[in-house]
């Protein structure tokens, strides 16, 4: 089981997120500050950089990424992010992309049960 | 990737622009150790994106020097794969540029709204790995936007009593971008009512602000734009999604968030995200003064060679020119306080990769503070 987090605006890893503490530093992020380590991080989609993919493969290789994450609209810079990490590193982190009222329904906070990779 | 992406199949490229080469940490070196590895070279002409560090100024950088000695071998893989060490996120001022229509696979955001745009050549959104698996393959999945039918305008956004004197200034394309990708999101906005003639350099700062603040890709500006000589060819034919006017008074609300810090000191300006090309350099050298606080100014080696050849650069001697990589994804500023910027994309990126403050204005804003060490407003820039 892990908790969630949701994230009410779109996350770029690059340049949002920091993968040595695994902390939101998007200055501008509802959600600044949030840890994600752990975390089943449910946000709309990816956003911004193309750089993203780099820096979720160096959180996983640290430990410091999310148990699972969860989007409402499929981003494959995430999804190559996780990919390569797994083929690198052994560490798989599932992704699932919900349909909107799935997705509606999550809450910061609640405990979900994650897969093994 | 296809099967992710929902590709009937895979189709070829022509080129490819590689962004793996800048550092973020060890897995970027990882994976490109175990493609040096593997012997593989890249199979089409492939450009480089910016590397963290500024290989011409060394001196530059002020990071660590493990995380130097890493960052450096990770730009000699690339080379190894075979791509040319072009380093710079503008491959579109490089001599023979993609032209219409045709399959290509770039990375870096703003690189790839430009390609799409401006010149109507076709990518997806690549990233790092995707994007130096497509150079070697020389193939990438069949989706996306490089299929016409998602290369349609869905959401308009109509300018609305812009006064004539900002339609004219730089400062209005990236405000502008901002405001399109923090409103169209993943959607392709068509933007109406630009003036004929809006400069490719204006058009780079309207799409790396809309991919900066949203997933925008592919904008059209009707009239300006390859897939836009109407309104109607923008939206091949279909109503739109929905119409977002702009008004003055919105564009004044998201300059004014691009800027986090009080008006006041300022310790440096930062210029040239994405790279300055050799227009804005021409536009620069008047507005060089005598200044307080250092000027730093990013660009590629290969416009940085035009400006030698044009004799500018003893003109610049007062600025701190920056190749191969950018002031805002390296420690390369010396200065902690807050960094003035021109660049959307910068005040958008640096507060969290630097932990700067930002504040954003003009061109002419910038150098004018510059001079002093203090934010200079031009009064009437944004008055209706």
């Amino acid at each position: 089981m892990a908790e969630a987090l949701v994230l009410t605006e779109p996350l770029s890893f690059w340049g949002g997120f920091d993968p040595a503490s695994g902390r939101i530093v998007d200055a501008r992020h509802p959600q600044r500050g949030e840890i994600v380590t752990g975390r089943v991080l449910v946000m709309p989609s990816g956003r911004g950089s193309s750089s993203s993919s780099s820096v979720l493969a160096e959180a996983v290789r640290l430990g410091t990424g999310p148990a699972a994450i969860v989007l409402r609209q499929l981003d494959e810079i995430v999804a190559l992010g996780l990919l390569v990490a797994e083929e690198l590193y052994g560490v798989a982190t599932p992704l699932v992309v919900l349909d909107e009222r799935a997705y509606d329904a999550l809450r910061t906070g609640m405990e979900l049960a994650v897969p093994p990779g | 990737m296809a099967e992710l992406a929902g590709a009937p199949g895979l189709i070829e490229i022509t080129r490819a622009h590689v962004d793996g080469c800048l550092y973020h940490g060890q897995a970027s070196l990882d994976f490109a150790e175990r493609l040096v590895a593997s012997g593989a070279r890249v199979s089409v002409p492939t450009t480089l994106n910016v590397g963290s560090l500024d290989l011409l100024h060394p001196d530059r950088y002020r990071g660590d020097a493990a995380t130097a000695v890493r960052a450096r071998r990770l730009m000699d893989c690339y080379v190894e794969l075979g791509c040319r060490p072009t380093w710079t996120c503008a491959p579109y001022q490089l001599p023979s540029r993609p032209v219409f229509g045709e399959q290509i696979a770039w990375a870096e955001s703003n690189a790839i709204v430009f390609a799409n745009s401006v010149l109507g050549a076709r990518t997806n959104r690549y990233g790092d790995f995707i994007d130096a698996a497509a150079a070697i393959t020389g193939r990438v999945p069949d989706a996306g936007l490089h299929r016409s039918e998602n290369r349609r305008g869905e959401v308009v956004f109509r300018l609305a009593g812009v006064t004539e004197r900002l339609l004219d200034a730089d400062v209005l394309y990236p405000v502008l971008g901002t405001l399109v990708g923090a409103e169209a999101g993943s959607r392709v906005p068509v933007v109406e009512g630009l003036p004929a003639g809006t400069s490719e350099d204006r058009l780079k700062a309207l799409g790396a602000a809309a991919a900066s603040s949203g997933f925008v890709a592919l904008f059209h500006a009707v009239g300006l734009t390859p897939e836009a000589p109407t309104l109607e060819a923008a939206l091949q034919g279909a109503p739109p999604l929905r119409t977002v006017e702009v008004t003055l008074e919105r564009l004044r609300r998201v300059r004014d968030a691009l800027t986090t810090a009080a008006e006041g000191r300022i310790a440096a300006v930062s210029l040239g995200t994405p790279h300055f090309s050799v227009a804005e350099f021409e536009r620069l050298l008047p507005l060089l003064a005598e200044f307080a606080v250092p000027v730093y100014v990013s660009t590629g080696r290969h416009v940085l060679a035009e400006v030698e050849r044009r004799g500018w650069r003893p003109a610049l001697a007062g600025v701190q020119l920056v190749v191969d990589t950018c002031t805002y994804v390296t420690p390369i500023l010396r200065e902690g306080g807050p960094v003035m910027t021109n660049s959307a994309k910068w005040a958008y990126y640096a507060p969290g990769n630097l932990g700067v403050e930002v504040v954003f204005g003009s061109l002419e804003e910038c150098l004018r503070s510059a001079a002093t060490g203090r934010v200079w407003r031009d009064p009437e820039l944004w008055d209706g």
